[in-house]
């Protein structure tokens, strides 16, 4: 009650004034209340600190700082004690005083279109939001944030994909709205995250979700230029507002490069919300030159003391809790700009405690108070009025009882506006510490810790039963008898007097009498100094190549290899040569021949083993983050997996083991027209973009049948249901896209993605990979396309291929194909195993393909089926998983074959790779080796190795006692072509 | 290949829309000449002669040593292989036609505790994916139905009848019971978080047990309980426990749940027992392995795990044949020879690895009295190959013989292929 007291007192005395307002409570002539604060160590900025000095104090700002300033007469002066000063701290992305968003619940029939009018065509853009309409003052959170060190906050609804616009908020409890909202407009806001205010499907995926924000984008400058016959809020406010600071919430290190990707396509560089695990990709994260907001919630340890429980936890998994906190640091060692938010802390108190483990890491002092003030100010452009401690800058401030991220040091007062809030009270003394005192004979020892929250008491060597209660100035202690069985207790209490440190008073004991006590504090134990004084940086686990299990300690480079003796399947007119050589260089295969020289290249003997160009998998849907199908429209042109292809999928390394070398990864079948593809190189170790072909063959997926046509769903209402209905999606966007093609040029043309996408399909730019079954759907297909006069590249699945050979092989149209699957839905009645074979027997390019993870890594067994089932000849069912893949991908010219020139992209096997018993020893892609059999039990011993050594830290952390959490898999989703999970 | 087509042409001709017709009673002896014999129980005979008598072997022999005068129809398979028809544990064949029509679905019953339901009645001798077993030379599967604690009792049948009822060779053979998970998915369908430690695993645990004692207490006396009936001869040991389970720390649960039930058991999956072996021989507790063709059980595990398990309990003394539920599971029934084929690329011997699929299997099954091996006086189920079986290219099957019976190799697949091959063949005229 008392505090509250001294709160209000001192609210009324720095209110601010506001002349113009009537005021019927009291008389209006009153005179400006000036305080000044002395006798502090200010710290103005990071690295800028004034030793005994002086802040003047007027209507919320700061009028005067220094040392040696003159103190106005009339002032409130008071002394800090020689206590410190630090700005406030700045929160850059909090959702303070927001109202909670209406949640919309996705019932079981799906919304495909909008659900509002006069906004944009997708419910999750709502650019349209104003934070102050959803804003109401949070008292109670404003005090948890004030107790941390925040004074001032930009606040912004987190609901959407365009969320709208931000407002920056004083935490002044003392204060009321109109001194409190420094800012309205203070941002743009976006996220990848859909709106819980909406139940519309699209988007579906984060590729969709990417689709969907460059498309409001292009939309918002055509609106600009008045084109639109209809009114469009969202479009409106987007437009209005792209001159803010414009900031996005990607989440993780691989998101952040794609927000980048993003901004940089729509003209924009924005600010990025990014995770704890930027160190991770640092290269490519400085290469966006984009500035950070980055979260210092990191993991808690796991609890691994159960070993069937720690079998669980990824090696990966394991890093990151060991690396986490070492994030802040990387980032300022490679001169990234980046502010911090408390954003995912349980609790706003955490942000010092989480920043002095960056600082353990090496992070310094003035790196983690920039990132919390004088960064989050300039990130946000409000460095005019927060962040230091200036002239004429809002008077925001802490004052702490030592160097900010010292062990010990307290918050005493958060100011804000100029208006005191107690965080602890300063005046008081703190009493923690160990006591000795005698009372009636018997000695005893008292310990008072946690801020006198916690008291122990022994009377020699018996520990006995304490209760400690400090209020005011006054101590009372209660110690129990030390035999438990007496209820008796002896009551001390004490006032406190600071100058001495001990504590005087009177004991009452159980006998009634009244003696006086002095317990004297002792100095601290060797024990706790040497805790505090040995502290060494801490040293973050060297990152891999990627940084999971199996990956490289350093990024893998091409070498010289010449491979001696092997059995070498060409693919070429040569077949297969025995007793062969092959060289490799700068990448490429620079020579095939018998004893070759080997100058300096490193020789691997292939005596008995045989050597193949790698695998091609014209149908997989590995490495993609966050969703293979955009299921939200029936055509999503507009979406491309080369957006979320996941470098780091350890599925990447196990199709390495399996002699693959590259992969189309497809979008799903979902939707007749699906999304763009990823043609990628198995570059473990390499980034997304690096992985993706240079120049790659532009691809799109289709798809027909049952999927499409949602004929797993009770109730469909996306067209298309039937057959028949695919047929006329395709008719509807060709034809639309052959009007939008008229379109462009003109004054009011509507750039769309999508149409773009399209058109490249009408112009034979892009190649169609149709995901299909049947024959009359196969055949309708191909109608089409000649209709509008292009072909079909690939019918994948394609499991009545052998029914329409013929018609396929007229039509140019190649397949890719299951060995033998079949009876898994009725449109694969007729699937039978010779499907490949007698495709290949029309003059059909025939490829085999997985569409599974586990099916890719030994894709060399399917390509054996064709041996079985029809009776293909070795050679040319090895073709089925090289060349020929690699002719319907068009990258026949780099790879599919062992040819000088071409890419070295090889597979060296135990044995004809067609065996079922063959294995995979060595493969390289461009001439660099990324599975290795031998060093494949390296990592083996290493990965033990490591979990063991990180084990240990997590047991010993938890030991410390410090937080653990329960141990977690994290699995990658594994995608087939009909998966609608994210 | 060649040989297939022209035994399906001439010896059946067309019958596109029929089912292949379950071959008749064995009449006739056959006498396979010259084979390499794969026994199955880990015996090879290089140049074999086998006598096919009343659906039995009546003979087998090396030829160079023991001089026998052929009987009946002589096969001359010089340069072929002869094997023990390919077993295929744990399997749902005949249970399902189409995965995605659930009208053709008898795979899953509801319930926690099924022990009374039968998959045999529901196993479609006729089914169009059993036929395509034949022709891989997979003759014998265990039909085992799905879902619940308890999914209920399995039969093992062979794969040329006209009803269930002459399909069966052992007819419910043991109760199917799947461990709860220690581990569980956490999130929503659409939002899946990271799998987290069970809370329910022991609670899950102590139903289970609970329902062991209850039907162990109940004697038949008072009314009629058809569920604690049908567990009566797990506890008699008259039907095996197939224990489903994968990771170690449920493994070693399981284990002393057998002990303390007194049952005999095998585990299914069992993904984490090349953990235990030594408590799995010392039990004598078989283990019928999961997916060989799988992924690994975590992101951190060695590549080849699921390849090299099978061979890593087996190299630790543990009995083991394989097994293949999971996605697709039906139709890739067909590849468990080679599956095998898969191990034996991991280091496992050729004929080790055939036991996994022949003798391994009749013994974990209990019918390797008459099944599982070429052995004299064992059932005629056998077939003879071009090729090495295990392996897709030598894989090219020319005789099957379930209890002497010579089988169709035939299939509504082997009729299309060659009805669209003689179509393009005749454009081509």
């Amino acid at each position: 009650m008392k505090k509250v007291l001294l709160l209000l007192l001192l609210a009324s005395s720095v209110a601010m004034a506001q002349d113009y307002f009537p005021n019927n409570d009291d008389i209006t002539a009153r005179g400006d209340v000036v305080v000044a604060i002395t006798n502090a160590t200010i710290v103005t900025q990071p690295g800028t600190v004034i030793t005994n000095g002086t802040i003047i104090l007027k209507d919320g700002k700061i009028q005067n700082i220094g040392s040696g300033v003159s103190i106005p007469s009339g002032a409130v002066v008071q002394d800090a004690g020689g206590n410190y000063i630090y700005p406030s701290f700045v929160e850059p992305y909090g959702d303070f005083g927001m109202k909670k968003p209406k949640t919309v619940s996705r019932g079981n029939t799906p919304q495909y279109d909008e659900g509002r009018k006069g906004y944009y065509w997708n419910d999750h853009i709502r650019a349209e939001q104003d934070a102050m309409d959803f804003y109401s003052y949070d008292e109670k959170k404003a005090q948890s944030m004030l107790e941390a060190g925040y004074g001032t906050v930009q606040t912004h609804m987190h609901d959407g994909i365009a969320r709208g616009t931000g407002m920056l908020v004083a935490l002044n409890n003392n204060g009321n709205d109109g001194d409190r909202i420094l800012k309205t407009e203070s941002g743009q806001f976006f996220s990848l995250s859909r709106s819980r205010q909406t139940a519309q499907s699209y988007p579906t995926s984060l590729m969709g979700t990417l689709a969907l924000l460059r498309q409001a984008h292009f939309d918002a400058d055509w609106y600009a230029n008045g084109n639109a016959t209809t009114t469009d809020l969202s479009l409106e406010a987007m437009i209005a507002n792209k001159n803010l600071v414009q900031i996005i919430d990607a989440g993780d290190k691989k998101n952040v490069l794609r927000v980048d990707k993003l901004g940089d396509r729509v003209g924009k560089q924005f600010v990025i919300v990014g995770g704890h695990d930027a160190y991770e990709m640092i290269a490519d994260v400085k290469n966006t030159n984009a500035s950070l907001i980055v979260p210092v919630n990191f993991p808690a340890a796991y609890d691994v003391t159960n070993p069937y429980q720690e079998w669980y936890v990824n090696l990966s998994t394991m890093r990151d809790w060991k690396n986490a906190p070492g994030n802040p640091y990387v980032l300022s060692q490679q001169g990234i700009n980046y502010a911090i938010t408390s954003k995912g802390l349980k609790k706003p108190s955490e942000l010092l405690s989480n920043l002095k483990q960056a600082i353990d890491y090496g992070l310094t002092a003035d790196q983690a108070l920039a990132a919390i003030t004088t960064k989050p100010a300039q990130i946000l452009g409000v460095s005019n009025m927060v962040g230091t401690l200036e002239k004429g800058k809002v008077a925001s401030f802490i004052m702490t009882s030592g160097p900010l991220f010292e062990d010990d040091t307290k918050i005493y007062e958060n100011w804000v506006q100029g208006s005191k809030h107690v965080i602890k009270d300063r005046n008081r003394t703190d009493i923690d510490g160990t006591y000795t005192t005698s009372i009636a004979g018997d000695a005893y020892e008292m310990k008072i810790s946690g801020d006198a929250k916690k008291i122990s008491i022994k009377q020699d060597t018996i520990k006995l039963g304490g209760k400690l209660n400090y209020d005011g100035n006054w101590v009372t202690i209660t110690a129990s008898n030390k035999d438990p069985e007496v209820k008796d207790f002896i009551r001390m209490t004490s006032r406190i007097n600071s100058d001495s440190g001990n504590l005087n008073g009177t004991a009452y004991l159980p006998n009634g009498n009244e003696v006086s006590f002095v317990a004297i504090k002792g100095a601290p134990s060797e024990k706790e100094k040497a805790s505090k004084e040995n502290k060494t940086t801490k040293k973050m686990i060297p990152l891999t190549f990627p940084n999971v299990g199996y990956g490289m300690t350093s990024k893998p480079q091409e070498e010289t290899i010449l491979y001696r003796n092997a059995t070498v399947w060409t693919n070429e007119k040569d077949g297969i040569l025995e007793n062969t050589d092959v060289l490799v260089n700068n990448g490429k295969i620079s020579k095939i021949g018998k004893n070759l020289s080997a100058g300096g290249a490193r020789v691997i003997d292939a005596t008995g083993k045989h050597l193949t160009s790698g695998i091609v998998d014209e149908h997989s849907h590995i490495a993609i983050d966050n969703g293979v199908n955009e299921a939200g429209h029936n055509s999503t042109a507009e979406v491309t997996i080369e957006d979320v292809v996941d470098p780091e999928d350890v599925n990447i390394y196990r199709d390495l083991a399996g002699g693959v070398t590259t992969a189309q990864l497809l979008h799903g079948s979902a939707n007749p027209i699906g999304g763009r593809s990823a043609i990628i190189k198995m570059k473990w170790g390499y980034s997304a973009d690096e992985m993706i072909y240079d120049n790659s063959p532009k691809f799109i997926k289709f798809a027909l049948g049952e999927n499409v046509k949602q004929s797993r769903y009770q109730n469909g209402v996306r067209f298309p249901q039937t057959r028949m209905g695919v047929e006329q999606v395709f008719e509807d966007y060709f034809t639309r896209a052959r009007e939008y093609e008229k379109s462009i040029g003109s004054s009011d043309h509507r750039y769309d993605e999508e149409m773009e996408v399209i058109l490249e399909i009408l112009k034979g730019e892009r190649y169609v990979s149709c995901h299909s079954y049947v024959q009359t759907e196969i055949n309708m297909l191909m109608k089409v396309a000649e209709k509008y006069g292009f072909r079909i590249n690939t019918f994948t699945h394609i499991l009545e291929g052998y029914k329409m050979a013929d018609k396929m092989r007229e039509h140019g149209v190649g397949g890719s194909t299951f060995s033998d699957w079949w009876a898994y839905k009725y449109e694969v009645n007729d699937a039978i195993p010779h499907n490949a074979a007698i495709m290949h027997s029309q003059g059909v390019v025939t490829a085999i393909n997985s569409d599974d993870a586990e099916m890719s890594r030994r894709l060399n067994q399917e390509a054996a089926k064709a041996v079985k089932y029809g009776g293909v000849s070795e050679e040319e069912a090895w073709k089925m998983v090289t060349l020929n893949p690699a002719k319907l991908l068009h990258i026949d010219d780099r790879t599919g074959s062992i040819k000088k020139g071409k890419d070295a992209d090889l597979v060296l096997w135990s044995d004809n790779p067609l065996s079922v018993s063959a294995t995979a020893e060595l493969t390289m892609i461009d001439g660099i080796v990324f599975f290795d059999k031998e060093r494949d039990l390296r990592f083996r011993e290493s990965i033990k190795k490591e979990r063991q050594q990180l084990i240990n830290e997590m047991i010993a952390a938890k030991n410390k006692g410090l937080k653990t959490q329960s141990p977690k898999q994290s699995t990658k989703t594994l995608y087939e072509c009909n998966s609608l999970e994210w | 290949m060649k040989n297939l087509i022209y035994i399906c042409c001439v010896l059946l001709g067309w019958n596109a829309i029929a089912q292949q017709t379950p071959a008749p009673a064995q009449t006739n002896a056959y006498t396979i000449m010259n084979a390499t014999a794969h026994l199955g129980n880990g015996k090879v005979i290089e140049n074999s002669v086998i006598i096919i008598e009343n659906g039995k072997i009546s003979a087998i022999a090396d030829a160079t040593v023991v001089r026998m005068s052929p009987i009946g129809e002589v096969i001359n398979a010089s340069g072929k292989h002869v094997y023990p028809g390919i077993i295929g544990c744990n399997t749902t064949l005949g249970l399902v036609e189409i995965d995605a029509v659930k009208a053709s679905d008898d795979d899953r019953e509801i319930g926690t505790f099924n022990p009374h339901i039968r998959s045999l009645i529901a196993y479609n001798a006729e089914s169009r994916v059993v036929e395509t077993m034949r022709p891989n030379g997979v003759l014998i599967t265990q039909v085992v139905p799905r879902g619940g604690r308890i999914s209920g009792k399995s039969s093992v049948v062979h794969m040329d009848a006209w009803n269930w009822e002459d399909a069966s060779i052992k007819t419910d053979d043991g109760i199917h019971f799947n461990w709860p998970r220690t581990f569980s998915r956490s999130g929503s369908w659409y939002n899946p978080g990271p799998m987290e430690p069970s809370k329910n695993y022991q609670k899950q645990v102590d139903e289970l047990k609970q329902f062991m004692t209850s039907a162990r207490s109940y004697k038949g006396n008072g009314k009629k309980d058809l569920k604690f009936e049908a567990m009566q001869k797990i506890f008699s040991k008259d039907a095996i426990a197939y224990i489903h389970v994968n990771g170690e720390k449920s493994i070693r649960d399981v284990l002393a749940f057998i002990k303390e039930q007194d049952i005999k058991a095998v585990l299914v999956g069992a993904n984490g027992a090349q953990n235990v072996t030594k408590e799995l021989v010392a039990m004598n507790i078989p283990v019928l392995a999961g997916r060989v063709h799988d992924l690994p059980a975590r992101e951190d595990s060695d590549y080849d795990m699921p390849y090299k398990f099978p061979k890593l309990l087996h190299d630790a003394g543990v009995l083991v044949a394989l097994e293949n539920s999971g996605d697709m599971e039906r139709h890739q029934a067909r590849n468990f020879p080679f599956y095998a084929g898969t191990v034996r690329g991991y280091g496992m011997n050729s004929e080790d690895a055939l036991q996994l699929v022949t003798l391994n299997a009749a013994k974990i099954l209990g019918i390797d009295n008459n099944y599982g091996s070429l052995e004299q006086g064992k059932s005629a189920t056998l077939f003879i190959s071009n090729g090495d079986a295990l392996d897709m290219r030598g894989n090219d099957i020319t005789r099957a013989f379930i209890d002497g019976r010579d089988i169709s190799l035939n299939t509504r697949q082997i009729d299309l292929y060659n009805r669209y091959m003689d179509k393009y063949k005749a454009q081509k005229e």
